[in-house]
C-alpha cells in the first residue's frame, strides 16, 4: 500500500512561474499510474516518494514503513527508503558493464550470493549473452530491462517507474510493457508509472491518477476514468475515447489478428491478444481520431450517421451505437448528405481497457 | 656551451607536487560545490577563482605575508622544520599551487556538475552512500575530464614565474626554475642557454597540451551516452 499525501510550494522565478504541489496518492493496486501533461508534478511526486525533493508538509507511507511525515520531522534518506527507481533513459552506469551494474546493487550481499543473484536476475531478464557489455552496446529494450533488473536486486519496498518507455519504439514498448506485467506476476510489489501518454497508462494501470497543475484530478480504475471523467478538463486529457465491449470470436496467433464481435453490433478485425481464449470478452477503447471515416467502400463498418458538430477545421460524428469519430472539414462537406458512412477501426490502434 | 639542467628537474618536481596536492584540492572543493549546500558558496568560488585574475606580485605579496617569519603561519612551519619555508624549493611548490590549483578546482568542479543528476539518483535509490556515488559513479563520469584538467594545471605549473620569483627567489642550485633561469640566462647575455631551455619547456607544455585535448576528447565520446 503506498499512501503520499505530498505538498510542496516553488516560489516563482524570472524564468518559471509559482508552482504548488497539493496531492494524495493512496493505493493499494499493483500498478497505479499518474497521468497527466509534462508540469503537473507527476514526477516531483516520485521525487518525494524516492527522497530526493522534501515537502513542505506531508506523510509518505508504504506499507507499514514511514519514509516521511513533516509534522514528526522525519524524513528518510533516499538510502533507507529502498525505493527501486527507474528513470527515463534507463541511468545504467556508462562505465560499468550491465553485470557490474547489477552487482552494484547488491553489494550487501557476499560475494558468492551476489554472483549468484546477478546471474539469476540477468536470466530472468534474458540479459546473460549482453552482461559483459556496456549500456551503449545494449538495445533501448536491453537497457531498460537492465534498469529494472537492477532496482529488483536492491530489493525495493516497491517500484517507481518515470517515464521508462519514453525514446522506446512501438514494438520495444510493447516488449517493455510485457516485461512489467512479469515483473508485476512474479514480484508482488507495487508499482508507481509516471506517464503522459495515455495508451501506456490504460494499458498498464491498475488504477490511475489524473494529475493537472500540481493536482489529482481524479483518480480510479482507468477504464471507470475513460468511462465517466469527473469533469471536462479531465475529458480534455483523455481526448476522445470509444469505449465497448467485445468477444473473440476467431483468433489466429500466427498472423496476430483476430476478429472481434462488438457491442454495438458489428464485427471488426482485431489485434491477437495474448493470453486470450475464443469467447473471451474484452473491453475496448479507441480513439475517436483513430478511425478512418469514408462515404463508401473499402473495408469497415457500416455505421448510421446520427448526430454531426462541428469543431476547428473538423466535424465530429456521432454514429449509432455510440462511436463517435472525428473527420477534416472539407473531406465531410462534399458528402454532407450521406446518410451511412464507412467507419474503419485499424487493429493497431484498439487498446484493451482493464475492466 | 654548458647547460645546467638542474632547473629543468626542480620544475618538475615542484609542478609535480603542486599539481598532486591541486587534484587533492580540486576533488574536494569539486565534491564540496556539488553535493553539499551551504552558506558563503559562491564566496568560497570567488576566493577560488581570486588567483586566476589577481597578478602574480600580489598573489606573491599574500604569500610572504601569510608565510613570512613574522606570520604565525611562518614561525609554526620554522618551529617544525628548523627553517623558515620562504625562499626555499618548498616556497616554489607553494607559488606553483596558488598558480595552478584554481584552474583544476574549477575544471574538476564543471566536470563533476557535468555528470548528469540521474546516475547520483539511481545510486543513491539502490543504497549507496554518499562516498559510494561519489567514488564509484560520479568520479569515474568525471575522471577524463579530471585528468585532462590536472595535465593542464601541470603545464601551468610548470612556468609559474612572478609568484615564485617573489617567494621563492631565485637561488641557483636551489630554487632556480626553468621559467626563473630562462630569465636569468636573457639577463645575463646566456641567449643560447635561454633557447635551448625554452625550447625544451615548449616541448613540455606542447605535450601535456595535446594528452590534455585527447584526454578531454575521450570524455565527450563516453558522455554522449
Amino acid at each position: 500500500m503506498i499512501d503520499a499525501r505530498v505538498r510542496k510550494q516553488f516560489l516563482g522565478s524570472a524564468e518559471t512561474a509559482p508552482f504548488t504541489l497539493d496531492v494524495h496518492v493512496k493505493t493499494q493496486a499493483g500498478l497505479a499510474v499518474l497521468f497527466g501533461p509534462s508540469g503537473a508534478g507527476k514526477s516531483l511526486t516520485l521525487d518525494s516518494i524516492a527522497g530526493f525533493a522534501k515537502p513542505d508538509e506531508g506523510r509518505i507511507l508504504v506499507d507499514d514503513v514511514l519514509l516521511f511525515d513533516a509534522a514528526a520531522g522525519l524524513s528518510l534518506s533516499p538510502q533507507r527508503r529502498r525505493c527501486g527507481y527507474v528513470i527515463q533513459n534507463s541511468a545504467l552506469f556508462p562505465h560499468m558493464t550491465l553485470r557490474e551494474n547489477l552487482a552494484f546493487a547488491a553489494e550487501r550481499l557476499d560475494r558468492l550470493e551476489r554472483r549468484r543473484q546477478v546471474g539469476e536476475m540477468l536470466e530472468r531478464f534474458r540479459l546473460t549473452e549482453v552482461a559483459g557489455s556496456r549500456p551503449a552496446a545494449l538495445s533501448g529494450g536491453q537497457r531498460q530491462r537492465g534498469a529494472i533488473a537492477r532496482a529488483l536486486l536492491s530489493q525495493p519496498r516497491l517500484l517507481l517507474l518515470d517515464e521508462p518507455s519514453s525514446g522506446l519504439d512501438f514494438a520495444l514498448r510493447e516488449e517493455f510493457y510485457a516485461v512489467l506485467d512479469e515483473v508485476r506476476k512474479a514480484f508482488q510489489m507495487p508499482m508507481l508509472l509516471v506517464t503522459h501518454d495515455l495508451d501506456e497508462a490504460l494499458q498498464l494501470g491498475d488504477e490511475m491518477f489524473v494529475f493537472k497543475g500540481g493536482r489529482v484530478v481524479q483518480s480510479g480504475p482507468p477504464s471507470a476514468i475513460l468511462d465517466h471523467p469527473a469533469t471536462e478538463e479531465v475529458a480534455g486529457l483523455l481526448g476522445r475515447f470509444n469505449v465497448f465491449d467485445a468477444e473473440i470470436v476467431a483468433m489466429d496467433p500466427a498472423a496476430k489478428s483476430s476478429r472481434l464481435r462488438c457491442g454495438p453490433g458489428f464485427e471488426i478485425a482485431g489485434p491477437y491478444f495474448p493470453g486470450h481464449l475464443l469467447g473471451s470478452r474484452l473491453r475496448l477503447g479507441v480513439r475517436a481520431e483513430m478511425l478512418r471515416v469514408k462515404p463508401f467502400g473499402g473495408a469497415g463498418v457500416v455505421l448510421k450517421l446520427l448526430r454531426q458538430s462541428r469543431r476547428t477545421q473538423t466535424v465530429r460524428l456521432e454514429f449509432a451505437g455510440g462511436i463517435v469519430a472525428e473527420m477534416p472539414e472539407r473531406a465531410f462537406d462534399g458528402e454532407s448528405h450521406n446518410g451511412e458512412w464507412v467507419v474503419e477501426f485499424p487493429p493497431s490502434a484498439l487498446r484493451q481497457l482493464k475492466s | 656551451m654548458a647547460i645546467d639542467w638542474f632547473p629543468l628537474w626542480l620544475s618538475l618536481r615542484v609542478a609535480a607536487l603542486s599539481t598532486i596536492v591541486a587534484l587533492l584540492a580540486g576533488l574536494w572543493l569539486g565534491w564540496l560545490q556539488t553535493t553539499k549546500n551551504y552558506r558563503g558558496k559562491d564566496i568560497l568560488d570567488a576566493v577560488v577563482t581570486l588567483p586566476m585574475v589577481l597578478p602574480p606580485t600580489v598573489l606573491g605579496y599574500y604569500l610572504l605575508i601569510v608565510l613570512g617569519r613574522q606570520s604565525a603561519l611562518g614561525r609554526l612551519y620554522e618551529w617544525i622544520f628548523g627553517q623558515s619555508l620562504v625562499f626555499t624549493w618548498q616556497a616554489a611548490v607553494l607559488a606553483a599551487l596558488l598558480h595552478s590549483a584554481p584552474l583544476l578546482i574549477k575544471f574538476s568542479t564543471a566536470a563533476l556538475e557535468s555528470v548528469p543528476r540521474r546516475y547520483g539518483k539511481a545510486a543513491r535509490s539502490l543504497g549507496a552512500s554518499e562516498w559510494m556515488v561519489f567514488w564509484r559513479v560520479t568520479l569515474p563520469l568525471a575522471w577524463n575530464q579530471i585528468l585532462a584538467a590536472t595535465t593542464l594545471a601541470f603545464a601551468r605549473a610548470l612556468g609559474d614565474f612572478g609568484i615564485t620569483m617573489m617567494v621563492a627567489g631565485n637561488i641557483p642550485g636551489r630554487t632556480q626554475t626553468i621559467s626563473v633561469a630562462i630569465y636569468d640566462a636573457v639577463e645575463g647575455g646566456r641567449g643560447d642557454v635561454a633557447r635551448v631551455l625554452v625550447l625544451v619547456i615548449s616541448a613540455v607544455a606542447l605535450v601535456s597540451l595535446t594528452l590534455a585535448n585527447r584526454l578531454g576528447r575521450v570524455s565527450v565520446g563516453k558522455a554522449t551516452h
